[in-house]
């Protein structure tokens, strides 16, 4: 049963056949040799790879009570100092010199240190980065599985009605009209469970004839997905997540839920169009012939094969997503202030960008880099893990 | 043909309502309220604050708002909360200061980036190539409020002139030499800014595009056969490759509403971007949901041409 799974594993697993048909190399090997090859993908990966140093080593040595860089002391006396500029010490206090000697970025207008912020801000970038396109990506493959293998049947008029009486319980609970609300509730899922009763008690026989009108199929459940999907692509994205985070409350997971669920819609297509694909191959029609069940056919047998774009949406997605957090931050929406982050150093920056343009500069050019390695690194994979190119030797 | 466009007219209506409905709620579930906008100003009493609720039916549930809303949408008399002018007038004007922006960036974007991408496409490989691409990432990376800074610094530093606002504060009644030449110096830099990353991307698409078509059997042909080389690029292949771009004119019809909230608001050019910014400070709600309906209209717009222009264009396609 195993075996029947992916052209590339029946290679290695059969015995049978000649070894011309065996790979020289394994996966990894032979994306690594790709990677290699590809200069301007391996030196995003070496950015990257230094960014999340970077970033770990920043959540490490800021945080915490006796932080080893603080990023929110203040020193008022040696503000706008230029980078690589050595503290006056005797006018500060033994804790307020900077741990490295010098100040390696500058100081800002209120005399922080700006390597301490940028060290702070880029766990921001990362972590909003990677949850949000997390998000974004599990919703995606959720929405285009289901449209993409099980998109053919019909949501029938009852299942529509049940969902509908659920949700206005839920709604009605949530307004705080509690009697009414849960006795929505209590109806939806009694039906529920009737429907199941009704499907297991009535077997092979056809519903009576009143029941028809409610056992009708309205719309298939493919295409109710890929109509949400153009509703959400009609909205503004910017403008959408600009709006729910200056309406919710100012915070990090704010921001990253709000970008992950308004920028579902591309991994959601790809995955569908995927499974679309795979689930006429041969493959899966032998692992359905031998009963393995549907739920292992998606997760082990077709995800695995559908991955791969996905992938590069998400990797592409993640710089798109650090670009939004900078550019919220930078209109002020971001992670609320004590906190740093890149885009609010250089919004905080940009009143000063004649006088000390370091404070623009050191943060731009970092968020540029980080951008780019994701850019070029997801471009780069596009391109490896194209079929194409693979048994090239 | 007919029956493609009736159909996909309905589809998209429904998916307008189910679109007007969604903004509706996200806009109207949002913890706060905007009559509560600040409970600590002596002059806001609540008696006011009642007046003002019943003013915009903000005490009616939330369906009866929803109808409403659309009823004086419909009928041109939303009005904005903030200083109850009428919300399509006040989107019509700053939609007219945006225009210019928009239509300099679009020409600048289709301009530039197909001959770049045809002839990166042409010396694939080669150091033009490998540097095209290389800055298009780089223009994709940057972000635009660091670009500006950078284009500011450099413009201001090198050629004295102000490039903030839509003109120089407190010009008076220059000669109009003066006065246009300064209107081109403040559109120049925003728009630039608003094409760099449509440059970027869609020369890579033309790049992409070109390798596509030039290794179809039909381009050997012609190589085969004779053709002289100008003739295979720009009669068979370019040609070919030029197919999806005629659908993407209807794609580029929701960036006019668009307007860039970051590059407007950096150089306080008073167009859309900046006026949904600021009705999204003060909880504006009738000129969010104005803005979101209208750019929504204009985005199944768009799809709509784009898919009735690939059928024009392309005789292969039968819907």
């Amino acid at each position: 049963m195993m075996k029947i799974m992916k052209s590339s594993q029946i290679h290695s697993e059969t015995p049978i056949e000649a070894s011309s048909a065996v790979p020289r190399r394994s996966r990894l090997q032979e994306f690594w040799r790709l990677l290699k090859g590809n200069s301007l993908a391996f030196v995003g990966l070496i950015i990257f790879v230094l960014f999340f140093c970077a970033a770990l080593a920043g959540l490490i040595l800021t945080s915490g009570t006796k932080p080893v860089f603080d990023p929110a002391m203040v020193r008022l006396q040696e503000k706008l100092l230029p980078p690589l500029s050595s503290p006056n010490l005797e006018t500060l206090r033994p804790e307020e010199i900077p741990k490295l000697g010098v100040y390696l970025f500058g100081t800002d207008d209120l005399g922080r240190d700006v390597f301490a912020r940028m060290l702070q801000g880029a766990w921001v970038s990362l972590t909003v980065g990677f949850v949000a396109v997390g998000i974004a990506v599990l919703i995606g493959i959720f929405m285009g599985g289901i449209s993409g293998y099980f998109g053919q049947g019909h949501i029938r008029v009852d299942q529509i009605l049940a969902a509908f009486v659920l949700l206005l319980g839920g709604g009605l609970l949530a307004v705080g009209a509690i009697f009414s609300g849960s006795a929505l509730l209590l109806i939806g899922s009694a039906y529920i469970f009737f429907s199941r009763w009704l499907k297991k008690g009535l077997g092979k026989q056809p519903p009576p004839k009143w029941m028809k009108v409610f056992f009708a199929g309205v719309i298939s459940i493919d295409t109710l997905i890929m109509r949400l999907v153009d509703i959400m692509l009609c909205f503004p994205s910017f403008f959408l997540i600009l709006t729910v985070v200056a309406l919710l409350p100012a915070s990090m997971y704010n921001i990253m839920i709000v970008i992950g669920l308004t920028s579902w819609m591309g991994a959601t297509r790809f995955v569908r169009a995927e499974f679309l694909s795979l689930r006429e191959q041969d493959f899966v029609t032998a692992a359905r012939a031998l009963g393995v069940s549907n739920w292992r056919i998606i997760f082990r047998h077709m995800i695995p094969n559908a991955i791969a774009p996905v992938l590069v949406s998400a990797t592409i997605g993640i710089a798109t997503a650090i670009l939004t957090e900078a550019g919220l931050s930078f209109l002020g929406f971001g992670v609320p202030p004590p906190h740093a982050t890149w885009g609010n150093i250089l919004s905080d920056g940009k009143r000063f960008i004649f006088d000390a343009p370091w404070l623009t500069f050191v943060p731009g050019f970092a968020i540029l880099l980080v951008v780019l390695s994701f850019n070029l690194f997801g471009e780069g994979l596009r391109d490896i893990l194209n079929p194409k190119l693979k048994e090239r030797y | 043909m007919l029956s493609f466009i009736g159909r996909s007219i309905i589809q998209k209506i429904i998916t307008l309502f189910f679109v007007s409905v969604v903004s509706f709620l996200i806009i109207h579930l949002a913890p706060g309220k905007p009559s509560q906008v600040d409970p600590l100003n002596p002059k806001f009493t609540p008696e006011m604050v009642e007046r003002f609720r019943k003013e915009f039916h903000l005490d009616k549930p939330l369906y009866i708002q929803y109808i409403y809303f659309y009823r004086n949408l419909f009928t041109g008399k939303t009005v904005s909360w903030k200083d109850n002018q009428s919300a399509l007038k006040k989107i019509w004007e700053r939609f007219l200061n945006s225009l210019p922006l928009f239509i300099v960036g679009t020409i600048l974007t289709w301009t530039l980036s197909f001959p770049i991408g045809i002839r990166s496409a042409i010396f694939r490989g080669g150091f033009y190539d490998r540097s095209s691409t290389f800055f298009s990432y780089l223009l994709i990376s940057i972000p635009g409020f660091f670009f500006a800074y950078i284009l500011i610094i450099f413009v201001v530093n090198s050629f004295h002139v102000p490039v903030i606002g839509m003109e120089t504060f407190g010009i008076g009644d220059p000669s109009w030499p003066r006065w246009l030449m300064d209107r081109v110096w403040h559109l120049l830099l925003p728009s630039v800014l608003g094409a760099t990353g449509g440059i970027a991307i869609l020369s890579r698409y033309v790049r992409s595009q070109m390798l596509e078509v030039e290794s179809q059997d039909y381009v050997r042909t012609a190589r085969a056969k004779g053709v002289p080389e100008e003739q295979v690029l720009y009669k068979h292949a370019l040609r070919n490759a030029l197919l999806p771009f005629v659908t993407m004119f209807g794609l580029i019809l929701p960036g006019l509403i668009g307007g860039s909230v970051i590059i407007e608001s950096i150089f306080s050019w008073p167009g859309m971007g900046r006026m949904a910014y600021e009705a999204i400070l003060a909880r504006d709600y009738p000129i969010i949901l104005t803005v979101n309906f209208i750019s929504a209209v204009l985005v199944l717009a768009g799809t709509f041409v784009s898919d009735v222009l690939y059928m024009v264009v392309d005789p292969r396609i039968r819907l």
